[in-house]
């Protein structure tokens, strides 16, 4: 660990500790950050990074531990107090009201009766240019795109001229070209003497973007690389040191630098066959309508063959989850034809569906996917309600049930006391085991699965492409949504990008700069609907 | 003009139609208030009832109208606290809290009245301000501008409210309250405070609009009088979005359909009494059938907010 030093220009964090029931999510962390300086903090999901910045933005207060601020304790016991002391966090999920405008919401929190908006927009102006981007004050903070939104949470969490800046796990749902943006608005902001604090899972991005580099795991600071050390590091040397960080002894190194996104994403092109197999999935011109507030899809055609992971790419809430439920049969399609193997199958219901081997893995494990309070095993078996052997004369055979259970616990090694425990105390990771072990048994030979990673350990993550990798080898077709770029290009044989509920094109993965490809489609359908 | 609708029955229709208005604005607009920081008020019918009984109190043993108003408003503000330490401090839920205050406040104005004033009912005094001028005026004259100052005061406050809503920093934190709570807290506004402040201000303009009933409307206070008002005022600021405007025009079509009444059945319209008694009613489930698809409500109505939690 590098010298501790607590003087002017240092926000220090000192043997902060904080538990939740059943987990210590922070474990005595102590760390400095330098105001200049871009500090990155690395962690696999649950590492304790979330906890720790919800600490330095006042919405959770430390079990024990101080923070120094230049040199002086400085407690930060509400959000208001960290505005006050200049900390500004970007959060992960967006803190922006659609409903506002952009003005609105950065003048949401001012005192006084009367909004003052000259001095406003006076300030946006300044902001704007150190962000290198120019935003329309009256337009709703709802229509901007994703890159925008981030534009103006930078300017919301500087908004009253912050020493420190924060950004949680800033480039999740970014593309190439906005994640490059992203990174020029940071160094002109180090440049300004602020001292940023940048989380990531993805090593890389900590290397590119970071000055030093703290590595989180199970709640601990398990590794600090100091700015000389970093500087003096060759780049592969700075990789390995990381990564024993990260994890420990327990992982061999090329599957580390793999999970922690060391390496550019890249798919082992294998022979699938392509063209030559036949069509299992076919849409032309489907469209849906009405539900909510949800994006509608509109003339989608695309086709998924024997074998193939047909990736979809884009940003949350352009139509996936109306093209996930319409090809699972839980939405109807307004227009347009869906083709099984190429019988038309768009006016047969979700069971019929089931049957036919088409089954689908919501992204909304917990609600949707599951019933939490029933056991792991009635879960397994959801989709066969009534069905044999498992019913008999309406009559549940508990046996067969659990006989199905135990064979689908031990086959996709779900980590559960029994096969009675309640679904609702497993973890995320293994309820999604369970979703993907029930989909993907008794026949399935095409499945739909929308955001299958999110929010799931590393090694789990692994496991889960390993499944669908596997599924799809031995001849299933994946129609594979993620809003995970690196995930597309690592599993997907084309990647088909959705832009406000149409295709806005399809990108053969075959080698270097697919992502690229994929992200410029991206930026270009969203710049053309939101300029 | 026939002899039937004469310059005397338009002037009581059109101050029919305003009192009868203002008390459903009032409530509607106390609400709105509530529901745009994301506090349901279910209670409203049982707050403008308490309103109604207290400043019907505060207006016979004063003599005075103003004071009376004054009476209402307390009586609303007090009967909101359970509200405000129930759900806006406690997080307990909105509906089963709103619906125990309605029931409550029917049931103690109801026996309070009973027990105080039933043998010997008061009327409360009148009140009435001739503008210079414009108070000879035929038909407008002796109904809109022979009205009591309560009547001008209030529609000061309405513009008030208006202009706090749209154009404050206070009317900006309302609604952010009721659109994403977590921005407002993370802004370091105070989702608590703001919410507080709403409460109160909820139980001030429902108190208020109650007291107009009883003072200004009837002139004395019967059990039950609000008959369903409180739950009409929540289908207008539902309708509304928050506008004050809004709330004015979809008001006064219900106050019509009541004050039209007596215009018709002058005329001879041959129609049993009921249906002009269902009539308002009837407007407001045709309304809500035109335009209840566009309602909006605050995505955050009804949730209560702990900070961090997800």
């Amino acid at each position: 660990m590098s010298s501790m030093a607590a003087g002017p220009g240092v926000i220090s964090l000192r043997e902060i500790t904080k538990a939740f029931p059943g987990v210590v999510a922070n474990d005595r962390i102590s760390l400095d950050i330098v105001s200049g300086q871009v500090h990155c903090l690395l962690g696999e999901n649950g590492a304790g990074k979330s906890t720790l910045i919800s600490i330095l933005a006042g919405m959770q207060q430390p079990d024990s531990g101080t923070i120094l601020v230049d040199g002086a304790p400085a407690p930060i016991n509400s959000p208001k107090a960290a505005v006050d002391l200049g900390i500004g966090v970007v959060h992960q999920h967006s803190t922006l009201v659609p409903a506002f405008t952009v003005l609105e919401n950065l003048m949401l929190g001012e005192t006084g009766l009367v909004r003052n908006e000259k001095r406003a927009v006076a300030r946006l102006e300044e902001l704007s240019e150190l962000l290198g981007a120019r935003i329309d004050p009256k337009a709703l903070a709802g229509d901007l795109g994703l890159g925008q939104q981030q534009q103006v949470e930078i300017a919301k969490a500087m908004w009253k001229g912050s020493r420190l800046l924060i950004l949680d796990e800033p480039t999740s749902m970014l593309t190439p070209q906005a994640i490059e943006k992203l990174a020029e608005s940071i160094a002109q902001i180090k440049a300004r003497g602020l001292a940023v604090v940048f989380i990531t899972h993805k090593l890389r991005e900590a290397y590119q973007i970071g000055d030093c580099v703290t590595i989180l795991r199970g709640g601990k600071n398990v590794g600090h690389i100091g700015a000389e050390q970093l500087a003096s590091l060759s780049e592969a040397q700075a990789h390995s040191a990381i990564l024993a960080a990260m994890f420990g002894e327990d992982i061999t190194t090329p599957d580390a630098a793999d999970l922690a996104g060391a390496t550019e994403a890249r798919r082992e092109v294998d022979d699938w066959g392509g063209g030559a197999k036949s069509v299992r999935l076919q849409l032309s011109g489907v469209a849906t309508h009405g539900h909510g507030h949800d994006t509608d899809i509109r003339n989608v055609s695309i086709s998924v063959h024997e074998g193939e992971i047909l990736g979809i790419a884009g940003i949350d809430g352009h139509g996936q989850s109306a093209l996930a439920e319409v090809v699972a049969g839980q939405r109807s399609a307004s227009a347009g034809s869906i083709r099984f193997d190429g019988e038309d199958i768009a006016r047969r219901g979700v069971r019929a569906r089931q049957k036919l081997g088409l089954r689908y893995v919501t992204d909304d494990r917990l609600y949707e996917g599951t019933v939490a309070g029933m056991s792991v095993a009635i879960n397994l078996v959801l989709k066969r309600i009534g069905q044999a052997p498992f019913w008999k004369l309406g009559q549940i055979n508990r046996k067969a049930v659990d006989a199905e259970a135990d064979r689908l616990i031990g086959e996709y090694a779900i980590k559960t006391p029994s096969s009675a425990t309640r679904a609702g105390t497993l973890s995320g990771g293994n309820i999604q085991k369970v979703l993907l072990a029930r989909e993907l048994t008794d026949g399935a030979r095409f499945v739909v699965v929308n955001k299958p990673t999110y929010g799931l350990d590393l090694k789990t993550v692994k496991l889960v492409r390993q499944i669908l990798t596997e599924f799809a080898s031995s001849g299933g077709s994946v129609l594979l949504l993620s809003t995970d770029l690196d995930e597309l290009v690592e599993l997907s044989h084309r990647i088909a990008v959705i832009s406000d509920g149409e295709i806005a094109g399809i990108v053969q993965n075959d080698g270097r700069g697919t992502a690229e490809r994929v992200g410029q489609l991206m930026t270009g359908a969203i710049e053309g609907t939101h300029a | 003009m026939s002899g039937l609708l004469s310059a005397s029955v338009l002037a009581a229709f059109l101050t029919a139609i305003l009192v009868q208005t203002m008390p459903l604005i009032l409530a509607a607009i106390g609400e709105t208030i509530g529901e745009q920081s994301g506090v349901l008020n279910l209670g409203i019918e049982g707050v403008m009832l308490v309103g109604a009984y207290s400043g019907y109190v505060a207006a016979v043993s004063s003599g005075s109208p103003w004071i009376g108003m004054l009476g209402g408003i307390a009586g609303g503000v007090v009967a909101n606290l359970l509200l405000l330490v129930l759900n806006t401090w406690l997080g307990l839920n909105q509906i089963v809290i709103g619906l125990a205050i309605t029931v409550m406040g029917e049931g103690l104005t109801s026996v309070l009245y009973l027990q105080n004033y039933s043998k010997h009912p008061l009327s409360v005094p009148g009140d009435s301000w001739a503008i210079a001028g414009l108070s000879d005026l035929p038909v407008v004259g002796p109904s809109i501008f022979r009205q009591s100052g309560i009547f001008w005061v209030l529609l000061l406050v309405m513009v008030a409210v208006a202009f706090l809503l749209a154009r404050t920093n206070w009317g900006l934190s309302i609604r952010a309250a009721g659109q994403k709570p977590s921005s407002l807290d993370t802004a370091g506004g105070s989702v608590i405070k703001t919410r507080s402040s709403a409460v109160l201000l909820n139980g001030a303009f429902v108190g208020c609009g109650g007291a107009f009933l009883s003072i200004l409307t009837t002139g004395t206070f019967t059990a039950f009088m609000t008959g369903g008002l409180g739950f009409v005022a929540i289908v207008i600021t539902m309708l509304s979005r928050g506008k004050v405007s809004w709330i004015v025009i979809t008001s006064l079509l219900y106050g019509i359909a009541v004050a039209i009444k007596n215009p018709l059945q002058l005329i001879g319209v041959s129609v049993p009494a009921d249906v002009f008694q269902m009539l308002p009613f009837v407007v407001v489930m045709l309304t809500l059938i035109l335009f209840a698809r566009s309602s909006i409500v605050p995505p955050a109505l009804g949730s209560p907010y702990t900070r961090g939690a997800r």
